[in-house]
């Protein structure tokens, strides 16, 4: 049968697998090994830093696997958003992973490497000619976003893994992409329709988690034919229902059936889910819509100065109904004692009231004690930790209308109290961009491993 | 006879996750279609709605509606902060669920 079978081995490459499913998915034959490496979820610190060095091991782990697999079978094996945020610098740590596990196993192949970090200067020259687009509740961008990015990265689409595959690379570990694109690439190639390619692809980027019960770690295969395609959860104890499946096209996606990416739109409108078994579904009717012109999506971050936390109990009720107005005492005092020392932000989360939803929380305080969480970021580490160490020991010694318990107002649960965070980061990108080409802002090398 | 529950008793999936940095979506997943439809039919889940349960100006749901294959409604909200900028609070955006989980339905 006419057929193309994708391995997903795991939702994120370093979340790991089970050593029985992945076998299992092995007897499948897969054609391709594909893995996400990436997301924006964690927040902008990935982007906006390096890769921490503890997050490798498990990737290591994950990429040894999969090297050995792909290479024993003699199939690709693509990696996309390398080291977590997909600039250069992560996508550098995985690629030298990737060496020194060659190296240990003796294993010899052509890699491309794609890199999608964008200079600034690139993404500042668009602006100004107009090719640069806000997506939804993110404004304009501006050249001083531009500027206080330590990185921006593009999300490529399917066409440079193409590329990379019709130049014969047998690994190809790349920086940021769009999640579907490593998926998708193998299909588009041999002219499987794009949007089942790249439906299949949404569904395979994140492991098992479309499966019931669901999984981030453990393995999907998908057999994507010419009008449809099919998925399979390969671990023990999971399956694929109609409704698994069409859920997953919901998650963490604005629209629920309009799924915007690289050079056009994914329109699952029409889309049937059905059963063939009780762990099998297939799925028909997806459909890929392209733009007139071809849009990729960017993400930057960069420095927001540097962070000093605190962390206390309160357990007086007095206190807790006074809390709002006291911090606001003694923010001012704080303020006024370091006036001329540079601008400092803080912030409160008041847990066990409403420390996880803030000003959308709707439940009315019923607790008898709260944790709170003080945090103070500035433009220096020293301003950052002698504000937070100053709120800290005037909340602590601090009146407060109808006070009794005089001999101190938070209970510390570390000594020292205080945690310097180190660099704090923020998003300063997210924008769409013109590119007269797909592979525009994309770099590919050639490595005989 | 109609009683008062939950939309979180009477549905198989509440959840909350961002869409990218500057998002927040909704899903609520029914597990039959009756229930699902009868939800539907009410009329009671809307973006105006959605605003009232979470004390958000209406302009901040950015899309709300239904989506028949996966028996779901679904709506998007803009974050209160950028993801990871100083003061958040859920960067992933997964516990924001409450609200739309405690929504009273006409059942």
């Amino acid at each position: 049968m006419d057929e193309l079978r994708i391995l997903s081995p795991t939702a994120i490459l370093g979340y790991g697998f089970p050593p029985e499913s992945f076998e299992a998915a092995l007897g499948a034959k897969p054609d391709v090994i594909a893995v996400d490496a990436g997301s924006t979820d964690a927040g902008p610190f990935l982007l906006g830093g390096v890769i921490p060095r503890g997050m490798l091991i498990p990737v290591r782990k994950d990429v040894e696997k999969l090297l050995l697999a792909a290479r024993r079978l003699g199939i690709p094996l693509l990696i996309g958003s390398a080291g977590g945020a997909g600039a250069d610098p992560h996508l550098e740590s995985v690629v030298e992973v990737v060496r020194e596990v060659a190296a240990s196993h003796g294993l010899h192949f052509t890699m491309a490497v794609i890199y999608s970090e964008v200079d600034r200067e690139v993404v500042i020259k668009a602006l100004g000619r107009g090719r640069i687009h806000p997506m939804e509740n993110t404004g304009p961008l501006t050249e001083t976003e531009v500027r206080q990015s330590a990185h921006i990265v593009a999300q490529i689409g399917p066409e440079p893994f193409v590329e990379a595959l019709n130049r014969g690379a047998e690994v190809v570990v790349a920086g940021r992409s769009y999640d579907p694109s490593m998926f998708a690439a193998p299909a588009l190639r041999l002219g499987y329709p794009e949007g089942l390619a790249l439906h299949l692809g949404k569904i395979l980027e994140c492991g098992a988690i479309a499966a019931t019960p669901g999984s981030g770690s453990d393995c999907m295969m998908g057999y994507l034919r010419r009008d449809h395609f099919l998925v399979e959860p390969t671990g023990p104890g999971r399956r694929c229902t109609p409704l698994s499946v069409a859920a997953h096209t919901l998650y963490e996606k604005p629209h629920p059936y309009l799924l915007h990416g690289p050079g056009g739109c994914l329109d699952l409108s029409e889309c049937r889910f059905e059963p063939v078994d009780d762990r099998r579904v297939r799925v028909s009717g997806s459909r890929f819509l392209a733009d007139r012109s071809y849009r990729v999506k960017l993400e930057g971050a960069g420095p927001a100065g540097f962070r000093s936390i605190f962390i206390a109990g309160i357990r007086d009720p007095i206190l807790i109904a006074a809390l709002d107005q006291t911090l606001q005492n003694v923010e001012g005092q704080v303020r006024d004692y370091f006036s001329g020392e540079g601008e400092f932000h803080v912030s409160y989360r008041v847990y066990g009231r409403d420390g996880v939803m803030g000003a959308m929380e709707r439940e009315p305080f019923t607790a008898s004690e709260v944790g709170l969480v003080v945090e103070v970021v500035s433009k220096s580490g020293e301003l950052s930790a002698g504000a937070c160490a100053m709120i800290r020991s005037t909340l602590l010694h601090c009146d407060y209308p109808g006070r009794k318990a005089t001999s101190g107002n938070l209970a510390f649960p570390f000594s020292p109290s205080d945690i310097s965070m180190g660099p704090a980061y923020r998003f300063t990108v997210y924008h769409l961009m013109e590119v007269d080409h797909p592979c525009s802002l994309v770099r590919i090398r050639y490595i005989n491993v | 006879m109609s009683a008062n529950l939950k939309l979180g008793e009477i549905a198989s999936v509440v959840r909350s996750k961002n869409a990218g940095p500057y998002l927040y979506t909704f899903d609520v997943i029914f597990g039959d279609g009756a229930t699902y439809e009868k939800v539907k039919r009410s009329g009671l889940l809307t973006a105006g709605k959605m605003a009232e349960v979470y004390g958000v100006p209406p302009e901040n749901i950015i899309w709300a509606g239904f989506f028949d294959p996966a028996l779901a409604f679904k709506f998007t909200m803009a974050r209160p902060l950028v993801s990871g900028s100083p003061g958040e609070r859920d960067a992933y955006g997964a516990q924001q669920h409450m609200p739309l989980f405690n929504l009273l339905v006409s059942f």
